[in-house]
């Protein structure tokens, strides 16, 4: 019974190709977006997550100057290169500390020119933003100290000033450093947010603050901690320390501030994830809109079919075998719209993910889920026309016309 | 078939002060106002009257399409009136046979699925289905018109696909309603023809609504309805 109720709703469905595509057309639509939304934004995510992961998960920044609240900040006072060795002294679980400052310089080399983030700092930063060498090599100690006119730069630069080519032991010339190329870094590509990480000239510490900052100030300090400890315990340890450092009463706000990188990347995806819930919903209610269509249409294929709704039961069909007929056929359409929607999805998908530079991740679950809520929107809508056509006076209905 | 126990002197349906009332109140409309009838069975029973006389009411009434308002109908030893609207449908399924004025085939579907549509709510496997929609389409003499669709039909063949279908499941009681009315005389004589040999030789009972003397002439009896009521109930002679 149910093998030919099924046949004969194909068959229903196939008289009338044109109208039964409109009418799924609108759970095609839903159930693709859906999946589209939740798609895209999984591979956001998914992004952020690497991007995150890549900066170095158990990274502390500290940071001169707090904002207390709308226009009002403290003094602004720089560290200084002691603070970084106390810090790395004194805290504990602390795997690499990096004093860093930074400055946007234009590099020179030859006749190319090309404006640079440059950092001085030690060779700790690298392994702080977990950063690794391509070729060349690190600063050695007396150049860190001495002030050497050293730098390692990223990818960006290579490409920027020299084409690409080989550049170990050439001079790139810093305002008034000239500098010899010693390293080149493997290549990190976008930050979470946006900004070229590649796009960077390190030179030691002590030869940023003499030769172009000219004072003995450092801009930040980003240290990384221990896995497996609870980053927490380290930030208090460290505002402890720097209050100290800083002379600072009980009474006063800190002057520094301490960030922590899983705050950051929790925040951020966070909001990835937020916004795919909000688009998804948004989808989730064009699903419903496509069911109301499929129930516009099955009312509109009741009435026109009242005549044979009428012989059917004459000849002896039960009210629920023509109750079944319709809910089958309404159910066959907007399953078969959510096959669409799903075929449809995973090519919007993948071409989307390409443009956007997102990485596809298949969610197997919010595909099953579609397809059951589609089938479950057939059943729902189509269920008042069904029960319309098994309700109906099987005399009146053979009078129709 | 479901064999029943056939004794002579029980009718196969009776009617006791049947009546039909629509509406209520004021609007009231007595469309029955007390109809006593037994057929027996292999009877060919044809029901006269003019229009509005209730022979289409007391027609819906005997098929089990519709209720009385009052009375008693018994249909062999099961009283309708206290048939729940899904007892009454198996009742048809199982037992009625119905062929109607205006074919009521479905369109667009082979004369082959038509004479099938029955035997499915009878759940019937299909290759027996098949056989006995065939094994039908040629009692009608329809053999080699199975994959036509009604559209591609004449009247009169249409017709017979309707004949078809209404004896497919061997009924005991086949309900026409003014089965030649929307044919010419030619085609309509071929129809009362075929319900004839239906009646004599399956000894199929026939209950026919028509108001062409001609047609009620095939019937060995002829009831005439007048406002409701049974006027005239004669023995026709054996018909034609």
């Amino acid at each position: 019974m149910l093998w030919n109720t099924l046949l004969l709703a194909i068959r229903e469905i196939r008289r009338n190709v044109m109208r039964s595509f409109l009418t799924i057309l609108g759970i095609v639509i839903g159930v693709a977006a859906v999946i589209i939304m939740v798609t895209i934004g999984g591979g956001a995510t998914l992004q952020v997550k690497q991007q995150i992961a890549s900066m170095g998960s158990n990274l502390l920044m500290v940071t001169p100057g707090k904002r207390l609240g709308p226009g009002q900040s403290t003094s602004n006072i720089p560290f200084k290169i002691t603070d970084a060795e106390a810090i790395a002294r004194d805290v504990n679980s602390i795997k690499a500390v990096a004093p860093v400052s930074t400055q946007s310089i234009k590099a020179i080399f030859g006749n190319q020119n090309w404006s640079t983030q440059v950092t001085g700092s030690n060779n700790e930063y690298l392994q702080v933003t977990n950063r690794s060498i391509r070729s060349g090599r690190l600063f050695t100690d007396s150049e860190s100290r001495g002030g050497a006119a050293v730098c390692i730069v990223g990818e960006t630069v290579v490409k920027k000033l020299f084409g690409g080519q080989e550049i170990l032991g050439e001079k790139i010339r810093l305002q008034k450093l000239s500098c010899e190329v010693i390293g080149i870094l493997v290549g990190k590509g976008q930050s979470t947010m946006g900004s070229d990480q590649d796009d960077i000239v390190v030179i030691p510490l002590s030869t940023y603050q003499r030769r172009i900052a000219g004072n003995q100030d450092v801009g930040m300090i980003q240290l990384s901690v221990h896995e497996n400890i609870e980053t927490e315990k380290v930030k208090q340890a460290i505002v402890h320390l720097l209050r100290e450092r800083r002379h600072l009463s009980p009474s006063d706000d800190d002057n520094f501030n301490v960030m922590d990188m899983k705050e950051i990347a929790q925040m951020l995806t966070g909001t990835t994830q937020m916004m795919t819930a909000l688009l998804s919903a948004v989808a989730a209610v064009s699903l419903l809109v496509g069911g109301i269509g499929i129930m516009n249409i099955m009312l509109v294929s009741v009435t026109e079919r009242t005549r044979e709704i009428g012989i059917r039961l004459a000849i002896g069909a039960l009210e629920r075998e023509v109750l079944l007929q319709f809910l089958v056929e309404a159910v066959v359409l907007s399953s078969f719209g959510g096959l669409i929607g799903i075929a449809l999805a995973l090519l919007v998908s993948v071409w989307l993910a390409e443009v956007m530079q997102v990485p596809f991740v298949f969610n197997a679950t919010i595909v099953l889920l579609a397809f059951l809520f589609s089938a479950a929107v057939g059943i729902l809508f189509g269920y008042f026309p069904a029960m319309k056509a098994a309700r109906l006076d099987p005399i009146e209905a053979l009078r129709h016309e | 078939m479901i064999e029943r126990g056939e004794t002579d002197n029980q009718p196969l349906i009776e009617l006791r002060g049947i009546t039909k009332v629509y509406g209520t109140g004021q609007a009231a409309m007595h469309a029955l106002r007390g109809i006593d009838l037994r057929i027996d069975k292999s009877e060919f029973v044809a029901v006269m009257g003019p229009s509005g006389s209730g022979k289409s009411t007391c027609m819906n009434i005997l098929g089990c399409l519709d209720t009385a308002t009052a009375g008693d109908y018994m249909f062999e030893s099961i009283e309708v009136g206290k048939l729940t609207r899904n007892q009454r449908t198996r009742l048809r399924r199982f037992y009625l046979g119905f062929v109607f004025q205006g074919f009521n085939l479905l369109n667009r579907t082979s004369a082959l699925e038509n004479v099938e549509l029955p035997l499915i709510y009878r759940s019937v496997p299909f290759h027996e289905r098949r056989k006995l929609a065939l094994q039908s389409l040629e009692t009608v003499g329809l053999n080699g018109w199975e994959s036509h669709t009604p559209g591609e039909l004449s009247g009169g063949q249409q017709q017979r696909v309707a004949i078809a279908r209404a004896i497919v499941t061997r009924p005991t009681v086949l309900f026409a309603d003014e089965p030649t009315g929307n044919l010419d005389t030619a085609r309509s004589h071929e129809i009362m023809d075929l319900i004839t040999n239906l009646n004599r030789n399956q000894g199929v009972t026939v209950v026919m609504v028509t108001h062409e003397r001609d047609m009620a002439a095939y019937a060995k009896r002829v009831i005439h309805f007048l406002d409701g009521l049974v006027e005239s109930d004669k023995l026709n002679g054996g018909g034609k």
